[in-house]
């Protein structure tokens, strides 16, 4: 009998709404405790500060140039590498409760297996043709169930809503307007983008359903087993509808604007126009370059009050994220496996949420997006001692990581190391560079960004592709030691003109190879 | 109004693509995510009902079959789009090959990603049945029958 692995993600959430990372928000006494009781991740980045391309690191273990998903809208293959596959092989249950997201959503042609698997109300695919018995059902996992945002669309949460308690459907915020676009329609007291008080009971929204269906599926599995669970909740990801009775546990009134939070529109301005210009034209309406931010929205608009109250919101949600997270652990603990049980806690990439006035994401390679919470707790049987390390890792490193804690080695097609449990060992670090990479790339109805950034030495370097708007000689650098909040871009400063020169000759050498022929883009998202 | 271009190269002649592309009535043979298609044509034209995997019924009007241009185009009339047309042109290209260029309109904008992201798996799905000699629209061109 091996040890057993918790891998616990959320979506598009702060570094700074845990508790253990500083956070003075939220309540998250259960991520705080294990935290306190393992390792806690200073700098841990995405390769891909947008869903898809980055839930498919988690799973393949590679960059996204490599696994081929470049945008949201471009669907992993069904025969991807996948890291749960190996586990399987191993002999790990395997099962993935939540979100997935490595297919599209939007999906009227049921093409993609998540959606058809989940209308059909199936928890495996083994009775596909593809299946051949060696890498378990769907990319390795034995037991499949999903959810999204909200209640729309034929994943399995939404089945169940809609059979259990009709009446709850309509109480989420409409993620996508009537002209399929993302909704800007605001609400909450403020008028913010994407809140809204949502009437349905705790017990019913999709938070507490993916702990319910995981502690289902942990239920169902012999004392012995060894097992990899991803839990993947849908929050604190925008909308921000969390259940109506349980706003009132933070009152947006009360919220502090977030430290360096530039409040006059001129300062905002003159940061802005600092940065390659797409942001600045972002912030004034002038180009909106992605789906994952909605398009009639104006960020020059967002007031103080709305982004205090986005952030209550998003930390109500974080809290029921925690809440959730426990109940789980109390099953664990039931059962007699705690001591044999690994628990790492992260999320995909992070939300702006008001960081240069700016909210939701896209192709904006600061902390807001890519500084994540990643707490691993060591299953205390391993006997190694909490720590906190503060070297930048990747969500690359997450696959060997899971690796490693089965008694396996990293598969020869993962990119990544496992991850360093000290700061000891500092050329051990993700890709062997020293340092983390991170990507973007977007072509949406003829607006085309490409952005390469590699987080080194305390600086975040990103060199821009020829674009839209780019000619290709832009880029953003950042000392995150004397400029923490990324608000001072020294690519042009003759100063650091051969610390450029030296971030940028290695970003280039340590590229990861490039899928090839490219996965078309099939859908928004 | 957004606009899509999806094309492919299938080495066999141009006539012979044709012969599946211009059968409205054939789309769902080799179109992933399309389960149905019932084509009916009256004095005022011909339209088209395709049934899509998830369960959707979209209606169509066919508005050009141009066996000499090798084109085809069609509107679909489903009120979740304000405007839509589709053109498919399959081109010679004198070396017993041709080029099969799905072409997608739409408004809203979201729209013509989201109908001609499926053109790609499409157009695939054509060559494959092309280049392989077999396949459903094959099959069914052979019966002389939809």
């Amino acid at each position: 009998m091996g040890r057993k692995i918790l891998f616990v993600t959320t979506d598009q959430q702060r570094y700074d709404t845990l508790g253990c990372n500083g956070g003075t928000l939220a309540r998250t006494p259960v991520i705080d405790g294990l935290a306190a009781n393992g390792v806690r991740y200073e700098r841990a980045i995405p390769q891909s500060v947008v869903c898809m391309p980055s839930r498919s690191t988690m799973l393949t273990g590679q960059h996204p140039s490599t696994h081929g998903v470049w945008m949201n809208g471009v669907p992993l293959p069904v025969d991807a590498p996948s890291v749960a596959a190996v586990l399987h092989r191993a002999g790990y249950r395997t099962a993935l409760v939540g979100k997935p997201h490595f297919e599209p959503f939007l999906d009227p042609f049921a093409k993609f297996t998540e959606n058809r698997l989940a209308g059909e109300g199936k928890p495996t695919e083994a009775d596909q043709p593809w299946f051949d018995g060696t890498t378990g059902p769907h990319r390795g996992f034995d037991h499949l169930e999903f959810s999204t945002h909200g209640a729309t669309g034929p994943l399995h949460y939404s089945r169940w809503l809609a059979a259990n308690h009709p009446e709850a459907v309509g109480m989420y915020y409409q993620v996508l307007d009537s002209t399929f676009e993302v909704n800007a329609a605001g609400g909450g007291e403020t008028g913010a983008p994407q809140a809204h008080f949502n009437p349905i009971p705790k017990e019913w929204y999709h938070t507490d359903w993916v702990a319910d269906r995981t502690i289902s599926w942990l239920d169902s599995l012999a004392p012995q087993d060894d097992w990899f669970c991803w839990m993947s909740f849908p929050d604190p990801h925008h909308p921000w509808d969390p259940p109506a009775a349980e706003v009132g546990r933070i009152n947006w009134r009360d919220v502090e604007l977030p430290a360096g939070y530039p409040t006059t529109p001129a300062e905002r301005e003159r940061i802005l126009d600092g940065k390659p210009r797409h942001w600045r034209m972002w912030y004034d309406g002038a180009l909106v370059s992605n789906y994952e931010a909605p398009k009639h929205w104006v960020p020059a608009t967002l007031t103080a009050d709305q982004i205090r109250e986005v952030h209550a919101l998003n930390a109500v949600e974080c809290e029921l994220i925690d809440e959730a997270l426990g109940r789980v652990m109390a099953a664990i603990a039931a059962k007699g496996w705690t001591d044999d049980v690994d628990v790492i806690f992260t999320t995909d990439h992070g939300e702006l949420q008001g960081d240069f006035g700016l909210l939701f994401k896209g192709p904006y390679h600061v902390d807001g997006l890519m500084r994540l919470p990643l707490v691993w707790r060591p299953a205390p049987s391993a006997g190694l001692p909490a720590s906190v390390v503060s070297l930048p890792v990747g969500l690359v490193d997450l696959a060997p990581t899971f690796c490693a804690i089965a008694g396996l080695s990293p598969a020869e097609w993962m990119q990544g190391k496992p991850l360093p449990v000290d700061d000891a060992g500092g050329e051990a670090l993700s890709c062997g560079i020293g340092g983390v990479l991170t990507e973007w790339d977007s072509e949406l109805f003829g607006v085309a960004v490409h952005l390469r950034t590699i987080t080194r030495d305390g600086w975040v370097c990103t060199a821009y592709k020829p674009g839209y708007v780019h000619d290709g000689t832009e880029g953003e650098l950042y000392n995150l030691g004397d400029d923490p909040r990324q608000q001072v871009n020294r690519w042009d400063d003759p100063a650091y003109r051969s610390t450029r020169t030296d971030l940028v000759a290695d970003l280039w050498d340590s590229q990861p190879p490039t899928r090839s022929p490219r996965i078309a883009l099939v859908a928004p998202v | 109004m957004a606009t899509l271009r999806r094309e492919i190269r299938i080495h066999r002649p141009a006539a012979d693509v044709w012969q599946v592309v211009g059968r409205p009535e054939l789309l769902h043979l080799w179109f992933p995510g399309i389960v149905n298609c019932t084509v009916n044509t009256n004095s005022e034209g011909t339209t088209r009902i395709v049934t899509t995997g998830a369960g959707i019924a979209m209606p169509e009007e066919i508005v050009t079959n141009d066996a000499l241009q090798r084109r085809f185009q069609y509107r679909i009339t489903a009120p979740l789009f304000r405007n839509h047309l589709a053109t498919v042109d399959v081109i010679d290209l004198a070396d017993g090959t041709c080029l099969v260029v799905y072409s997608t309109d739409a408004e809203p904008a979201v729209m013509a990603l989201v109908i001609g992201g499926a053109t790609t798996g499409a157009l695939e799905e054509l060559r494959r049945q092309f280049e392989s000699g077999s396949g459903p629209a094959l099959a069914a061109l052979k019966e002389g029958a939809g």
